[in-house]
């Protein structure tokens, strides 16, 4: 029976392959293991020269050397007081003029001709501008860091609280809630996943500027740092350096992401 | 028209009406969407608002709570028996249910209580005493996305019965819900307005719906948005069943009455839900 069904049936063949691809954290590892071990095996075999790049076991001595003589420290520390103090900065003020921004008639067609016309200047232009203002120490520094966290977190904090589903604001004023609760209890938390993701664009901004700021002038900072070390000619410190940039970039997303969970675990 | 002394003559003539909407008309930028728009409703009644999509009916119920400031006309309440603990005479059930993602059942209720000079046993207990009425105790601690259509709007209803309302005003509260769902909800509503005699104002484009829970049933017709008739089905709420041929009657009588809107609406080229 069923084989006379079958004669001269062609069957429909599976076409939803594809188009979904998953993690492996497996593979992930793997290739860092893999490129690192290439690497070495350049090095050693003298395919890479050891003056353009250093090998990894080179550049990890390297950074050894740097941990234990306490370079490191005084590096890092004083990247990360200009890192934080600017980002924090730029975000409080740019979190405030969002918000106005994003609930005031009086606040947006202002604030957002202000933001379009500036937010498009590559703010390090700006450095010399702030050094002459505030001198070359690290007021210019946190200057530069905070101006050009700002402009982006005006911009999503806007875009996050206009995100905020009107019915939800609605609902808010039938219930005769004051304005201030409306906004701490509906606005906040509806336009927090926005304004969360604003801060992984914000950070790496923030870093970049970070880098560049110290390269134009400061005597400590993982910038300063990396930049002397080109300067003469010692790769492997250089490229410690920016495998410190790495890892704090790699931190800086580590915590942004335990925010994200903490904050936004209702999703 | 008189506006103070119009609710105070009612009053007098021992005829009190808990709200008199007077005169609305209301127009977007370019639509007119009601004109003249003048009825009462009176403590205790359900008033179900039909009419094909577009005619105004959303529009109307924004006005009447006073979340849409008409271009003239107003909407007149009068401050007679709000229930002990109302904390806000007019208040809305939402076709979307309205529920904030981030915060729990109790939480969504306890939004609306918050604001109020209310101690948190008599918080807690409101709560808990809206959640046993829409048999939600069970889910006090689920977040919205964790529960069914049916369960969403049974919040809306226990976050909207914990300010103790006046008046509830529903904008379609079922639309949203699938057939099965629909009819559960729709004989829970029946019961609840006969348990608490709520006065409210139900908008729906469901005659079935209509039939079933109102006591007088107001039909638009659109561009603009006018009164139709208004009509009245006297069969007491509690005595009111499916399909008997009594509300067959009324529903079909209706539908004879808001038909040609209908069609017409159907067939408009800017559809506007
Ligand atoms: N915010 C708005 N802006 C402009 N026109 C609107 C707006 N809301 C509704 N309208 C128009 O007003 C009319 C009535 O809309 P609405 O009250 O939503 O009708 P219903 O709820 O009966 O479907 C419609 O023609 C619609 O196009
Ligand atoms: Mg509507």
């Amino acid at each position: 029976m069923s084989r006379d069904i079958e004669a001269g049936a062609s069957r429909v063949r599976f076409r939803a392959t594809g188009f979904n691809p998953r993690a492996n954290p497996l593979a992930a590892w793997g290739s860092f293991v893999v490129v690192i071990a290439l690497w070495q095996l350049g090095s050693s075999t003298g395919f890479i020269s050891e003056l353009a790049m250093p090998s990894p076991v080179a550049v990890a001595s390297a950074l050894w050397k740097l941990i234990i003589s306490g370079d490191l420290w005084r590096h890092l520390s004083a990247s990360l007081q200009r890192l934080f103090g600017g980002w924090i900065i730029g975000t409080v003020a740019g979190l405030a003029v969002g918000f106005l921004v994003g609930m005031f008639s009086w606040a947006r067609s202002p604030g957002v001709a202000m933001v379009s016309a500036l937010f498009p200047i590559p703010k390090i232009a700006l450095l010399p501008l702030f050094i002459i203002w505030f001198g070359i120490g690290e007021p210019s520094k946190f200057a530069t860091i905070a101006f050009g966290v700002f402009f982006p977190t005006v911009i999503n904090t806007f875009g996050g609280v206009d995100n905020v589903a009107r019915n939800l604001i609605r609902m808010g004023q039938s219930f005769d809630m004051p304005m201030m609760s409306i906004v701490r209890k509906i606005i906040l938390p509806g336009a927090l996943p926005t304004i969360l993701s604003g801060f992984r664009i914000s950070s790496s901004i923030a870093i970049i500027l970070l880098i560049a700021a110290e390269m134009i002038g400061a005597q400590y900072g993982i910038g300063a740092f990396i930049l002397a070390a080109g300067n003469l000619y010692q790769t492997d410190q250089l490229i410690a350096g920016v495998v410190v940039l790495s890892l704090l970039g790699l931190c800086v997303s580590w915590l942004l992401g335990r925010l994200d969970r903490w904050l936004l675990a209702w999703r | 028209m008189g506006s103070g002394g119009f609710v105070c003559d009612f009053k007098v003539m021992d005829f009190a009406m808990r709200l008199h909407i007077n005169g609305i008309c209301h127009s977007y930028d370019q639509v007119e969407a009601l004109r003249d728009i003048e009825f009462g409703i009176e403590p205790g009644e359900i008033v179900a608002l039909i009419g094909p999509s577009g005619c105004g009916k959303s529009t109307l119920l924004s006005i009447i709570g006073g979340l849409l400031k008409p271009t003239s006309g107003k909407v007149l309440m009068c401050d007679q028996a709000t229930p002990d603990g109302c904390l806000n005479p007019l208040t809305y059930v939402f076709q979307d249910f309205a529920l904030l993602p981030w915060r729990t059942v109790a939480g969504n209720i306890s939004l609306v209580l918050e604001d109020h000079p209310l101690g948190k046993a008599e918080r807690e207990a409101r709560i808990a005493e809206v959640l046993a009425q829409t048999n939600l105790a069970d889910f006090a601690g689920a977040y919205p996305k964790q529960l069914s259509g049916g369960m969403k709007q049974r919040v809306g209803i226990a976050r909207a019965l914990a300010v103790r309302p006046a008046v509830l005003l529903m904008d379609e509260p079922l639309s949203a819900l699938d057939a099965q769902t629909r009819i559960l909800l729709l004989d829970e509503f029946a019961a609840l307005f006969v348990r608490t005699g709520m006065t409210a104002v139900y908008v729906t484009h469901n005659l079935n719906e209509a039939v079933r829970l109102a006591h007088r049933v107001v039909a638009l017709r659109r561009r603009p948005g006018t009164i139709k008739a208004i009509h009245s089905i006297d069969i007491p709420i509690d005595q009111r069943v499916e399909g008997m041929p009594e509300l067959v009657a009324h529903q079909n009588a209706l539908w004879d009455l808001i038909r040609d809107e209908a069609i017409a609406a159907d067939k408009e080229l800017d559809h506007v839900a």
